[in-house]
């Protein structure tokens, strides 16, 4: 594996242009930025084309023979299918107002990654081919022949994009190259062009329900690790149910937060907020997975592995369902899942049984947020929070891309934490909110092969946390999202060294007053708290 | 070089329509015929292309969300950045078409010391803005050629645009605002490294013709002063179908009637159809309800999944040994016992994890 240079290296980066134009510059795959290619068992498992071992350093991967037919053919369908692509194919007037709106180009200079480049990757090719000028007048048209080369561009730029969107938020036409690097991507997975990275957790996905494998077995057992480690902290037992059939919610979490700190205090939390209320909920070995792997891959795979959640609120009887902190998890239930797999007319518009709110915001998917659901627990007053409890913290909030670009959820998870911390201090205003920066490792590039690329994508976002640490001290990055859990460990480490990662909930968990808990002297990650002042008992 | 070639290409246009008028006497030629073919390919390529987009469906509702979504009644929805309903998407429509929002938001960042600033940026939002409202009011002071009586509102644009009264003929604002803000844009196409290194050949061609256009016009205006009776009778014959050229008429009239024409006739081409294109973009012109109100999907088709039996198929001892309920009665038949028994290369499987 690539040795990953020092950040002091790293965050020296070169905005110069290259002489040479840029249809002129080959593509150069540089190790630490790209993942690997995809081993051939995981495409079988899905039925996905080309199995077959290769690396994306090969010169020869291994392509069907008529792989330029399938590619522009993959197109053509795609133009007919999607108004989105024609129309981001058509009217890009390179005004470049995107172009140092992407953190993979604000941390790797290379020009291909402004997202206009990395749409023209694409577009020089619909001009060859699908256009009249681009057809007669070639190159002077800004056309380019589909060549192999061109298509390993694709392949390293489409996997250097995290398909955040934020370029979209700044574009005059709302161009979104996220949309073309999911056409992209689907596209090249025609080919069997997909990373190991997204494969495998999708081919696991498919048959276990969950990312990362997990069996039955292994997440009950999981479960019973945190549920012990929540009676140590508290004293109270609480009694998560799997696939129990009747239960009024089904909740379903990124399977992120069934293993491996930090997403495991998150859902430490999300368990005992439930236990508080005496909800009538369970969890699903089947549906163990709200994340979808399958959305970085194809519209279809992501259908496919979406589908589980409703066959299964279905199977159980439920009236409605929460979904636990997920970005992309979110995008998806918010922006496709109704599409791809309702109406889910067997379910009921989710009221909440503790507060009697209806959630009409979600009445035709059923399906609630769980941070909408506490903070509307929180407006009624109904739940017994000591926010000191979280005074070891100064605690700042990086919003997923997905959530706040494909869905708009921002509020209520600050609301929710300036009631469980006394200590929240925001970062700078072009890095959060719809402006936020992606962490550099979603959609599916949050592999250890590509760490390089990590880093330097999430150079923004720590960045800007580096900022907050040196004016008010923060410790803590508070985020609704798995992936985050997962990658911004690593990213801290590497750029802010002292600050620590943690999902809302785990925050609600610390805050929570339970009823006949013990004296806290823990945290949920089992850390002690300091001494409290006064010792005063809530 | 693709602004090189541009400007060459556009160089030629004018030279074409002058040795076409002043030598060879082709006046009806580029008096009629050439503006008829250009407002006929104009007509015919925007509603095609048009129709094109409208084609393809937009399966998903992929709104791209710039502020707080409606969720709970306490929580102030950004009802423009995050619309719910029509009446939001009308208003960031009209923002977007009007005001160019989301161009306003434009920043610059800068890397210094390693820290990474954000400014704010707003010079292309103002040359662009300047450029196409200077550009449709000048458009729309043309009618005054093309109709008898002049329309009021034609009128009133005149004496707005004119309100300096400066000079004879008096000096339009506009078309100095014009001028001004495209050769700002064109500068910036050149100076900017990264705005130059995007840049295709098709991108300067629009703006070298448009600095043609305007500067033929003004030239046409304020120094040649070409006889302006003779040119609305030509403009009227053209508008009522019975066209004629009517003799006296500066070459530079035609040329810049050239110009134009090609401008029009490069159009439906072109990445100046962004102006009808701006409308239909899904990130902009959907609102984001899709969890209140389920968005269908015309092409939407049946996918092959995995279903909750083959799971409990493949797991239900394990699931009966950690007290799960299962659906199915532990009794298991013979294909499903083949199935348990065959090795599992789970071990294999890398858990998806850091
Ligand atoms: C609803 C109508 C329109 C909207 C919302 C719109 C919007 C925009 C925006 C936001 C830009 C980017 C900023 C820039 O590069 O200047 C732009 C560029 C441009 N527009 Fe439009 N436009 C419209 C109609 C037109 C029309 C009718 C023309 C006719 C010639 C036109 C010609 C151009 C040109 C040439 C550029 C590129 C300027 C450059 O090279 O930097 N636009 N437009
Ligand atoms: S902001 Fe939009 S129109 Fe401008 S270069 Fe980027 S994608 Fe093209
Ligand atoms: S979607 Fe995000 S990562 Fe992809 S090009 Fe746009 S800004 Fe960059």
């Amino acid at each position: 594996m690539a040795k990953l240079p020092k950040p002091e290296q790293l965050s020296k980066v070169e905005y110069k242009l290259p002489g040479k134009r840029w249809m002129n510059t080959p593509v150069e795959f540089k190790e630490g930025m790209y993942c690997n290619g995809t081993r051939p068992d995981y495409l079988e498992t899905v039925d996905f084309p080309n199995p077959r071992k290769w690396a994306p350093s090969d010169e020869d991967w291994k392509l069907p023979e008529n792989w330029k037919e399938i590619v522009l053919n993959g197109m053509k369908e795609r133009l007919e299918k999607y108004r989105s692509f024609r129309l981001f194919m058509d009217i890009c007037v390179r005004c470049g107002a995107c172009a140092d709106k992407c953190q993979f180009y604000l941390g790797t200079g290379d020009p291909k990654n402004m997202p206009v480049l990395r749409a023209e990757l694409m577009r020089s090719v619909y001009r060859r081919y699908f256009t009249a000028s681009g057809k007669m007048l070639g190159k002077l048209a800004g056309g380019r022949e589909l060549t192999l080369d061109v298509l390993k561009e694709w392949w390293y730029y489409f996997y250097q994009c995290s398909e955040c969107r934020r370029c979209s938020v700044f574009c005059p036409y709302g161009i979104d190259q996220a949309e073309i690097t999911m056409i992209g991507r689907e596209i090249l997975n025609l080919l069997g062009l997909n990373t190991d990275w997204i494969a495998g957790p999708v081919a696991n996905c498919y048959m276990k329900g969950n990312h990362l494998g997990l069996e039955p077995h292994t997440i009950k057992s999981n479960f019973e690790f945190m549920v012990d480690d929540i009676e140590e902290i508290t004293g109270i037992k609480v009694e998560p149910s799997f696939n129990r059939k009747g239960a009024e919610i089904l909740f379903v979490a990124p399977s992120g937060d069934m293993f491996g700190d930090p997403g495991t205090f998150t859902c430490m939390g999300y368990m005992m907020l439930f236990h508080e209320l005496g909800l009538d909920y369970t969890w699903s070995t089947f549906a163990s997975e709200g994340g979808n792997f399958g959305s970085f891959t194809s519209m279809e795979m992501g259908k496919r592995l979406n589908y589980k959640i409703y066959a299964e609120a279905k199977r159980l009887g439920v009236k409605w369902i929460i979904g636990g902190e997920c970005g992309h998890m979110w995008r998806v239930v918010n922006q496709y899942m109704d599409t791809w797999n309702g109406p889910a007319d067997f379910l009921e518009v989710p009221v909440s049984p503790i507060t009697g709110t209806r959630f009409e915001n979600a009445k035709s998917t059923k399906m609630v947020h769980i941070a909408e659901f506490t903070a509307d627990l929180i407006k009624h007053g109904k739940l017994k929070l000591d926010p000191s409890r979280n005074d070891h913290l100064k605690v700042t909030f990086h919003d997923s891309c997905n959530t706040s670009r494909g869905m708009g959820i921002l509020d209520e998870p600050r609301y929710i934490i300036k009631n469980v911390c006394n200590h929240f201090y925001e970062m700078p205003e072009d890095t959060i909110r719809e402006k936020t920066f992606c962490c550099g490792s979603g959609s599916g590039l949050n592999a250890a092969e590509n760490m390089e690329l990590r880093m330097r994508g999430g150079f923004p976002r720590a960045n800007a946390v580096k900022y907050v640490q040196q004016t008010h001290g923060v410790n803590m990055l508070a985020n609704i999202c798995a992936i985050d859990r997962a990658a911004l460990p690593t990213l801290m480490n590497y750029w802010v060294p002292g600050v620590d990662v943690a999902g809302l909930h785990e925050l609600v968990g610390n805050a929570l007053v339970m009823k006949g808990e013990k004296e806290r002297t823990q945290d949920l990650r089992l850390e002690d708290l300091p001494e409290k002042e006064g010792a005063e008992n809530v | 070089m693709g602004a090189l070639f541009s400007f060459v290409v556009v160089i030629l246009l004018i030279l074409i329509a002058y040795v076409g008028v002043a030598a060879v006497g082709m006046q009806s030629i580029f008096g009629t015929v050439v503006p008829y073919a250009a407002v006929l390919i104009f007509i015919v390529g925007v509603v095609y292309r048009v129709i094109k987009w409208g084609k393809s469906p937009v399966p998903f509702p992929i709104t791209t969300t710039g502020g707080q979504q409606k969720s709970l009644p306490w929580i102030k929805q950004a009802k423009l950045d995050n619309p719910s309903g029509s009446a939001g998407v009308i208003g960031r429509m009209a923002l977007e078409i009007l005001l160019f929002r989301s161009l306003f938001r434009n920043s610059k960042s800068e890397l210094r010391d390693g820290r990474l600033a954000y400014g704010s940026a707003k010079w292309l939002w103002l040359a662009a803005i300047a450029f196409h409202w200077s550009f449709l009011i000048v458009l729309l002071r043309h009618i005054r050629l093309f109709a008898t009586p002049i329309p009021s509102f034609v009128s009133l644009l005149e004496n707005l645009d004119g309100f300096l009264q400066i000079g004879a003929p008096r000096l339009y604002l506009t078309g100095v605002i014009l001028l001004l803000a495209v050769t700002y844009l064109l500068l910036r196409r050149f100076y900017v490294p990264q705005v130059r290194y995007i840049s295709l050949a098709s991108d300067y061609f629009p703006v070298f013709l448009i600095v043609a256009i305007a500067s033929t016009g003004i030239l046409m205006r304020y120094f040649f002063k070409v006889d302006i009776v003779s040119v609305k009778e030509l403009a009227m014959g053209l508008v009522s179908f019975n066209p004629t050229i009517p003799a006296g008429i500066g070459s530079i009239f035609y040329i810049h009637v050239f110009l134009v024409s090609i401008l029009f006739a490069y159009f439906p081409f072109s990445k100046l159809m962004h102006a009808g294109g701006v409308y239909l973009s899904p990130t902009r012109n959907l609102a984001n309800n899709s969890r209140a109100v389920r968005h269908v999907n015309p092409w939407d088709y049946p996918v092959k999944v995995h279903t909750y039996d083959e799971y409990e198929n493949e797991f239900r001892e394990k699931m009966i040994n950690a007290g799960i309920p299962v659906e199915h009665s532990p009794a298991i038949t013979p294909e499903e016992e083949e199935k348990l028994t065959e090795p599992t290369d789970d071990a294999e499987i890398p858990v998806g994890k850091e």
